[in-house]
């Protein structure tokens, strides 16, 4: 079952009577039977439009339909959600079956009924063994599995995660994210979750949705978005490192930094941003390419390489930051003061007009 | 290094241990000690000798103190239950109207700042058989007959209903102060939990508020069990020195060894006085074991 959002407004007042309007007008739909990553900078509504599916907010203006069901003005418990907190709200004084029996509790299933899911949603996030302890006797891993078995066990139309793994340790992040997509491709539920982590929403989404400012800013599967990053801000914030980005014009065709050609376009003469992803950059052996720098630093982790070039001049047209790297295979052996050429993969490198659109 | 702490703690902990020799141990063991007294004249200092089970078994053999062993239980099992219960409902319906609330909680508190006996007598009035509020509210509702709560007909039963009704409304002030600020304490997002696990609003009070506030019960109960075994205000503020119609008929513990205790010409009272405290001390220190072992089990945490 499809979840779809229309013109969905959240405003907060602050104590100050200031108005900030965390969800803006907000068109999206979330197709049924997948996994969706909410992701953005924190502040940027991703966690407001997860409670708001959730009606545990209320919005200002909009609507929400499961399906063909208008959910808009339904309390949370009619909803048919289930709902993973943050930090996971397990209630300390239950013990795990206490806890994922307890949503069948007050929608009175049978007794023996309950038990049965209560046992088999257990076994489905592999706990079956663990069901007469304590959230607290439990590691950060396993209390998050409980949470989800809360969460699905009364069979919910869709299933919401916020920031589900941030308060895991990285190896049991790791672990626990693939343990996300098993159980979702098992249960085949529509499953939305919130995160700030860019390698976290590409490695198990089905697809990403970018937010910032309130605003989606766009949606696709993570590859896509990657690779067709619509503006600026989507560009940076996907991809680890982050993308390059200089001030160039384009002149009779020719793409220039500080008057070094970096690529060709037929897109009419202007000033624009330039924006090349690390990977795009390539060493160029016959060091004819104009574009060349003198390497500071040489990272070398397995089969890559990054180079790490200093950019120390005042007119420098590097935006944001002092340094920005290039990934190459390893089997190039560059050392620090290397004076390197590089040629610019054409699909690598995005050209933004000033205002941040993709040109 | 140690050593040097040790004295530092000692230091540190000396105005307090002073003031509890001074006030609280002494008292204790001179209470102890006069107990056992036989024939004690406070005022001139005399005694005709010792004797150790002497004056409890007299106090043990003296129906006026059944009497007032029988008032303050039944104050203490009634009371303190039914004035957890309802502040626990009125910190819980607090909560539920976050605009209100600071103007409530002024209001709820207010019982706590105001003199019991001054309160009592203000109660005395309401439950008067002519003029009394309670009559009237009670005739308003159909209810014909003029019940006699305190007066010179009133019984046992309208008198302790009375005072019962009294002692709950002056103690929910506290109790309601400490559950409100016991539940600000619990997590918000176990209440979200709740929501969307379609819990109802008593089940959410019954399984959740109740469970993560019981070591602040467990609190309240023990101190407001032992404030309820030591009533006596109450009793003087409603009732009057006569303690109740007919007299001594709402008598307490408490009220029990200030009656002896005030006795100073006889002989042997003051001694009387001693032994029925130390029984009460001794009532208070059972009832707070057997409320920290249920604690050990039905507590959380």
């Amino acid at each position: 079952m499809d979840i779809k959002m229309v013109n969905l407004t959240k405003i907060f007042t602050s104590k100050n009577r200031k108005e900030v309007q965390a969800v803006s007008h907000v068109d999206l739909t979330i197709p049924s039977g997948k996994l969706i990553g909410l992701l953005g900078p924190s502040g940027c509504g991703k966690s407001t439009t997860l409670y708001l599916i959730a009606g545990l907010l209320k919005q200002n203006e909009g609507q929400i339909f499961f399906g063909e069901d208008e959910v808009s003005e339904m309390p949370p418990e009619k909803r048919g959600i289930g709902l993973v907190f943050q930090n996971y709200a397990l209630y300390p004084h239950f013990t795990v079956r206490e806890n994922i029996l307890f949503p069948l509790q007050n929608l009175h299933v049978p007794k023996e009924e309950a038990k049965q899911r209560t046992f088999e949603m257990a076994k489905l996030v592999g706990l079956e063994e663990m069901l007469d302890r304590k959230p607290k006797e439990l590691s950060g891993g396993q209390q998050q599995r409980v949470a989800i078995a809360r969460a699905l066990v009364k069979k919910p139309r869709v299933l919401l995660l916020d920031e589900p793994l941030s308060n895991l340790d990285a190896r049991l992040r790791l672990q626990t994210r693939e343990e996300i997509k098993r159980i979702q491709r098992e249960t085949g539920i529509t499953t939305v979750f919130v995160t700030h982590d860019q390698e976290e929403a590409m490695s198990i989404s089905d697809e990403i949705v970018v937010m910032k400012d309130g605003v989606i800013q766009q949606m696709g599967q993570p590859q896509d978005v990657y690779d067709h990053p619509v503006n600026l801000f989507v560009a940076k914030f996907l991809g680890s490192p982050q993308i390059n980005v200089f001030d160039g014009v384009i002149e009779a065709g020719k793409v220039l930094i500080d008057g070094m050609a970096v690529g060709a376009t037929e897109l009419p003469d202007q000033k624009v941003v330039i924006g090349i992803r690390p990977e795009g950059l390539q060493v160029d052996k016959t060091a004819l390419s104009p574009f060349k720098f003198e390497i500071d630093l040489v990272e070398t982790i397995g089969r890559d390489t990054t180079l790490i070039i200093e950019v120390t001049s005042e007119e420098s047209t590097l935006l944001d930051k002092k340094t920005f790297k290039a990934i190459v295979d390893a089997e190039n052996r560059i050392r620090p003061k290397d004076v390197i050429h590089f040629v610019v993969k054409p699909e690598k490198m995005h050209i933004f007009g000033l205002d941040g659109k993709h040109l | 290094m140690e050593t040097k702490n040790n004295w530092k703690a000692w230091l540190y902990l000396a105005p307090m241990l002073l003031l509890m020799s001074v006030f609280t141990f002494y008292p204790l063991i001179n209470a102890f000690i006069i107990s056992f007294y036989k024939g004690y004249r406070p005022l001139q200092n005399s005694i005709e000798g010792f004797t150790l089970l002497g004056n409890y078994l007299l106090i043990l053999r003296n129906p006026l103190f059944w009497n007032a062993m029988k008032n303050t239980f039944v104050i203490a099992f009634i009371s303190v239950p039914v004035s957890i219960f309802l502040s626990l409902a009125i910190a819980v319906g607090l909560k539920s109207i976050p605009k209100l609330n600071k103007f409530f909680q002024t209001v709820f508190f207010l019982p706590y700042v105001t003199n019991s006996i001054a309160v009592g007598m203000a109660f005395a009035v309401m439950f008067h058989k002519n003029y009394g509020l309670i009559n009237a509210i009670l005739e308003r509702l159909g209810f014909a007959g003029r019940i006699d709560w305190i007066g010179g007909t009133s019984s046992w039963w309208t008198q302790m209903v009375a005072l019962l009704i009294f002692t709950v409304w002056e103690s929910l002030a506290f109790k309601i102060l400490v559950f409100t600020s016991g539940m600000q304490n619990i997590d918000k997002q176990y209440y979200d939990a709740a929501k969307i696990d379609s819990a109802s609003k008593w089940t959410v009070f019954r399984r959740i508020t109740v469970p993560l506030l019981s070591p602040i019960i467990l609190y309240i109960s023990i101190t407001s069990m032992i404030g309820a075994l030591k009533a006596y205000n109450s009793v003087i503020g409603l009732f009057g020195v006569k303690l109740g119609n007919p007299s001594n008929s709402m008598i307490t513990i408490v009220a029990f060894v200030y009656k002896y205790r005030a006795e100073l010409a006889s002989p042997g009272y003051y001694s009387y006085a001693a032994a029925s405290a130390i029984i009460l001390f001794i009532i208070t220190v059972i009832f707070s074991l057997i409320q920290g072992a249920v604690s050990k089990k039905r507590v959380h945490y």
